[in-house]
């Protein structure tokens, strides 16, 4: 195992121990050790990323972690052309974050306690990526979901922190438990956990099929579909998306690195690396894509309405990652991953630009109390303005070219939904240019709303927070550069370093139809930009007209159709009161005691005689001592 | 071994005691010394058997066998093997901790309760040393004194009607079995040497008979569903140190019952009954967790949440294959360390506040920011994040299950869901939310307190990121019981009728 491999996760873990054991008295220097562990994990990844360019792969075990009796897994590592590309997503945006929450986390109690949190996290998501087997997933996939209920709860004291670290855990949970029942059915399957036996072997199972309470599942689908489930989880897709807009109760820089750029996209690495068993169930790719598409569309009409500006954004993530699944349903994993990698950079950057805002109004989120930031804060206006033609596919942007592929991917997939999940994220481009400038317009353009005194006090932020944002901001431009299709004059060098592991997609589109398909997709994202001008810049008295037009659809956006309610009412209510009227008070008190207590209670009366002399609990052992011998004699006599 | 180890170790602890008891009860300090060093020592005195055991065989080590009532073939016949000696690790290294964790919550009568202590220690060594089944039976019964007293004098306010239902519940228990034993003696050629007994055969009709008759003592102590409504009245009223021993070691006699008893006397009848031990354990687990979301009161969830946890063992241990037998046991030691962690903070926390309601906390990670932490890692493990100790033994357990039964896991699977509900919940309403302003001027942990939970916190890492230095005491033994059960070493694991051949899947798994 190569030296510079091991320091990657573990830079960060050592990182976590130190800050959190002894941060306490290193007070604002804190964040050093932090930041210096990852900065080295990032130049340790950029040497891996070009080691695997080489042609250089490592899959080694570290050491055996459980051994029991045939079952085996170790901790191991495995550095390919996809754990590469990850490696280098997290360690990057991860060392900007640092850098920014240096400031934007200044003033805090338990200065501290964030940064050594961030480097356990780093740790988690570096281990989740580098796993040579599926358990070590499951460890770092699990350990991420630590890291965000901590972050998330990092104001703990908050009731609302509190409940919304609680709830992404155990939200996430009911993912997890489709997931490692899809573990167990791998190694059901295959004898093993390890990526490369089972990647191996997958071909052998396809056409078997698993019986359980009588339902009988192609065994490829069922493996799929399990796994899909804590996809759906980490990545915040329908139904389980509930706690992903919740959790910017968290710090800023925290929404940025947890909850856009890397652990959400856990989901998505994980149906990349377990492309060879999706390529086995058409079934469970068809529930991919529409599982996307329906996320897709159902996140960007929520996010069209909300006013406070990080819940536009963690709306807008979740749409997003479902372009992201979109690609996987539709066998397009390079471009999903290519997704990933584009949308980590312009998402960061649009969260960091929030949390640079969020500084500049004191801790002002609503969007209704800004406008006319632009004079105030001119390097977070241009670094948000680029980051909003990213995301909304404007040509020559790093969004534009990885939502391009996908949407002509998924338009000439075989896969049967392709077509259908083609129209829905068309349009939902649109929406996505349409929601990213109505924010874009509300924050700096018009005039200020906030009180005199936020007026009074705007700034632009510091340099180490408009610095990550210049960083970022490269990246949300340029990062397309790595997979310009050969229509524009690529050569699609992305999908080509992939493909070793990705595989390559079943079918591509024509030139001609790989350029009708961008005209429409550019032309939704310009009407969507030219919408958002007209409503908030041109005729501001617009929206609310729209809004009074259509006041079923705004409420239902607005409180985001009412899912947390309805939870509420199907899962949480029932659940808790079925625990609290049924099973505790009906049965364990009402039948379970009455019966204990009453029958020492019965004895008690018929040996009436022996309690008048004994008095006492002995009465009690007596009895049951007395009936132990008459069965006793029962019993030799039944014998005999 | 010439040195009678074990019989050290289990009259050490009662040495202890007498010593305790002849000394004079005005110096309080030097009570709680003694009983300190007692305990270490007696600790230390363990150290050498994890050392010595031979791994590679299933025989019993550390043997010792002398006639003692010769009339009924009564043996003083003690030994260990893998399934049984790392619950004599466990319990001397909780005796430690419960000294310390009663420096000062113990007010009242304070010669009397380590007396209690120690003299508790020595019957759990004895318990589960015991090779011959009468000796077992004066052991077991032996336990359940100082324990009752325990809970009778230095409880809570309803310790009296706790105590007594503690007892009641496992007397009834108890003497089932001892019919069970006597019946067993008579049947099984004049003799209470267990391993003898578990060579021979006997007609399944008895064999059933005997088994429910066992299952009465083992299943109240687990304590399986429907008989474990004695556990939360007992944890609730019990003094600190007493709820971490039942919860550590106390309840742990159950399933160890049935790994000694049931399973290799009874094989034939083990296998019968299945289905319904299978199906208890599952309502254990979903009930038990559920149960946990209606509490209000500290102690009595994390009571219930082990009626919980327990169902994951008593599932493994039925499910019959090396990894849920191997997962079965290794998460009694688990669960042992959880737990026995949780009730040491809560005695902590409780000796400060002196209220168990679990709405008289809140924010207290502000005031006391050192048990937070300690809190939410036990608080982890319990929830089976991987990394801990926790998730090792409720996944082998579950695969073990799944690799049989594939619903089995499915509904077992859904604890750790209301698992993670009902910590998490509780964790936020102790140590998140608004500070109570009741606990402004809590006293923070001292030096004590913290060394009181650093070894389980080391056990906790330990054998979650290296679980083998564990199961690898067990698994010549294990693989022994599953010989004995099933006829195959490697237990009921075909159940699944899909996947790659074995032949084709060996060469290339890791």
């Amino acid at each position: 195992m190569p030296t510079y491999l091991l320091l990657i996760p573990f830079l960060p873990l050592f990182s976590f121990v130190v800050t959190f054991l002894v941060g306490k008295r290193l007070g604002v220097h804190s964040h050093w050790l932090p930041i210096i562990t990852v900065l080295i994990s990032f130049s340790c990844a950029i040497y891996a990323f070009f080691q695997v360019k080489n042609g250089y792969r490592v899959n080694t075990d570290l050491y055996t972690w459980i051994s029991s009796g045939a079952m085996t897994v170790s901790v191991g590592f495995l550095l390919d052309e996809l754990t590469s590309v990850m490696l280098i997503v997290v360690t990057s945006v991860s060392a900007l974050v640092h850098i920014y929450s240096v400031s934007y986390m200044k003033e805090e109690a338990g200065y501290y306690r964030f940064f050594s949190y961030l480097s356990l996290f780093t740790f988690s998501m570096l281990m989740l990526v580098l796993g040579n087997n599926f358990l070590q997933l499951f460890f770092g996939w699990e350990a991420v979901g630590l890291s965000s209920y901590l972050l998330i709860g990092f104001y703990y004291n908050k009731m609302a922190a509190a409940d919304a670290g609680k709830k992404a855990f155990i939200v996430n949970r009911f993912g997890d438990f489709g997931f490692i029942l899809g573990l167990f059915l791998i190694y059901a399957s295959f004898g093993t956990l390890h990526y490369e036996p089972v990647f191996a072997n997958v071909a052998q199972i396809a056409t078997q099929t698993f019986t359980m309470l009588g339902v009988t599942f192609n065994l490829p689908t069922a493996i799929a579909l399990l796994l899909f489930c804590g996809a759906i989880g980490k990545s915040a897709q329908l139904p389980l998306h509930v706690w992903l807009p919740d959790a910017m109760e968290g710090p800023t820089p925290v929404s940025a690195l947890i909850h856009a750029a890397t652990m959400v996209t856990a989901g998505v690495f994980l149906v990349a690396r377990c492309n060879p068993i999706f390529a086995l169930s058409m079934t469970a790719l068809n529930v991919i894509t529409i599982v996307g598409s329906i996320t897709c569309l159902f996140a960007a009409t929520i996010a069209l309405t909300q006013t406070d500006i990080k819940r536009v954004v963690a709306y807008s993530t979740i749409s997003q990652l479902a372009y992201m699944f979109i690609a996987c349903g539709v066998g397009a994993y390079s471009a999903g991953v290519f997704h990933l990698f584009t949308h980590a950079y312009f998402k960061a950057l649009l969260f960091l630009g929030c949390g640079s805002i969020i500084l500049g109004m004191h801790h002002e989120q609503d969007v209704k109390y800004m406008g006319g930031l632009k004079k105030y804060m001119p390097i977070t206006y241009w670094t948000f303005l680029l980051a909003s033609l990213s995301i909304s596919g404007v040509p020559g942007f790093a969004g534009f070219f990885s939502k391009d592929e996908i949407l002509a991917m998924a338009f000439v997939s075989p896969v049967g939904a392709g077509k259908f999940a083609w129209f829905i994220g068309t349009i939902v481009a649109g929406m996505t240019a349409f929601y990213s400038f109505r924010l874009f317009f509300l924050i700096f353009h018009g005039k200020f709303r906030g009180t005199a005194e936020q007026q009074h006090h705007l700034k632009e932020s510091p340099k180490t927070i408009t610095i990550p944002l210049i960083l970022l901001a490269i990246g949300a431009v340029g990062a397309g550069a790595f997979g310009v299709p050969a229509v524009l004059g690529g050569n699609a060098n992305w999908s080509h370093f992939l493909e070793p592991v990705l595989g390559h997609p079943q079918a591509h589109p024509s030139h001609f139809t790989e350029i009708i398909l961008m005209i429409i997709s550019v032309g939704a994202g310009a009407l969507g930009i030219f919408l958002a001008w007209k409503m908030y810049i041109n005729n501001p008295g617009l929206p609310q007209k729209i809004q009074d037009r259509f006041p079923l659809l705004y409420r239902l956006s607005l409180h985001k159709y009412y899912v947390d309610e309805i939870y509420g009412f199907l899962i949480v209510k029932p659940m808790n009161s079925f625990s609290r009227n049924f099973i505790l008070n009906f049965f364990d008190i009402g039948l379970i005691d009455t019966i204990v207590n009453g029958i020492p209670k019965l004895i008690g009366q018929l040996s009436g005689t022996i309690r008048k002399v004994q008095n006492g609990l002995v009465s009690h052992y007596l009895a049951y001592m007395g009936g132990g011998i008459v069965f006793i004699i029962f019993l030799i006599y039944a014998r005999s | 071994m010439s040195l009678p180890i074990l019989s050290l170790l289990i009259f050490f602890p009662v040495l202890g005691a007498v010593i305790l008891l002849g000394t004079g009860k005005e110096n309080e300090k030097k009570i709680k010394g003694m009983a300190l060093v007692f305990s270490l020592v007696e600790f230390v005195l363990t150290l050498p058997l994890w050392f010595a055991f031979d791994k590679t065989t299933h025989h019993m080590q550390f043997v010792e066998r002398h006639s003692w009532i010769s009339l009924f073939n009564i043996e003083y016949y003690l030994g260990l093997d893998g399934i049984s000696i790392l619950f004599v690790l466990l319990s001397t290294l909780i005796t430690i901790l419960c000294v310390l964790v009663s420096w000062h919550s113990i007010q009242l009568k304070i010669k009397e309760f380590f007396v209690c202590l120690l003299l508790l220690e020595g019957a759990m060594i004895g318990v589960f040393c015991a090779l011959d089944f009468f000796l077992f039976y004066i052991f077991w019964e032996a336990m359940l004194i100082p324990m009752f007293l325990l809970i009778g004098i230095w409880g809570g306010p309803n310790r009296i009607y706790a105590a007594t239902k503690f007892f009641l519940y496992t007397l009834v228990g108890s003497l089932l079995m001892l019919v069970g034993i006597i019946t067993l003696y008579m049947q099984g050629g004049n003799t209470f040497d267990i391993l003898a007994l578990a060579e021979q055969s006997y007609p399944l009709k008895l064999q059933l008979m005997l088994f429910w008759g066992f299952f009465a003592a083992f299943a109240v102590k687990v304590p399986m569903w429907p008989v474990h409504t004695w556990l939360p009245d007992a944890h609730t009223e019990a003094p600190a140190a007493g709820s971490v021993v039942l919860a550590a070691i106390l309840i742990k006699m159950g399933a160890y019952g049935f790994l000694r008893f049931s399973l290799p006397i009874l094989p034939e009848a083990t296998t019968a009954m299945i289905m319904p031990m299978i199906i208890l354990s599952l309502i254990a687990i979903v009930y038990g967790g559920l149960i946990c979301l209606a509490q209000t009161d500290l102690k009595r969830l994390i009571a219930y949440s082990s009626v919980s946890h327990m169902g994951f063992v008593t599932l493994g241990i039925f499910s019959l294959n090396t990894q849920s037998v191997g997962g079965g046991i290794l998460q009694m030691i688990n669960h042992g360390v959880i737990t026995g962690a949780l009730f040491l903070a809560i005695g902590m926390v409780y000796e400060r506040t002196h209220t168990r309601l679990i709405s008289d906390y809140g924010g207290l990670a502000t005031r006391m920011p050192v048990l937070a932490s300690f809190f939410l890692l036990f608080t982890l493990a319990s929830i089976g994040l991987p990394g801990t100790n926790g998730f090792i033994g409720e996944f082998l357990i579950l695969l073990g299950s799944f690799m049989t039964r594939p619903w089995v896991a499915l509904i077992a699977a859904s604890g750790l869901i209301i698992g993670a509900w009902y910590m998490l919940w509780l964790y936020q309403r102790i140590f998140f939310n608004p500070v109570n302003p009741r606990w402004d001027s809590i006293r923070r942990l001292d030096r004590r307190e913290i060394i009181t939970f650093l070894p389980l916190v080391i056990l906790i890492f330990w054998i979650g990121l290296f679980p083998n230095h564990m199961l690898s005491y067990m698994h010549v033994s294990v693989a022994h019981l599953l010989e004995q059960v099933t006829g195959n070493p490697a237990g009921i694991a075909n159940g699944v009728q899909f996947g790659l051949d074995a032949a084709t899947a060996l060469p290339l798994s890791h």
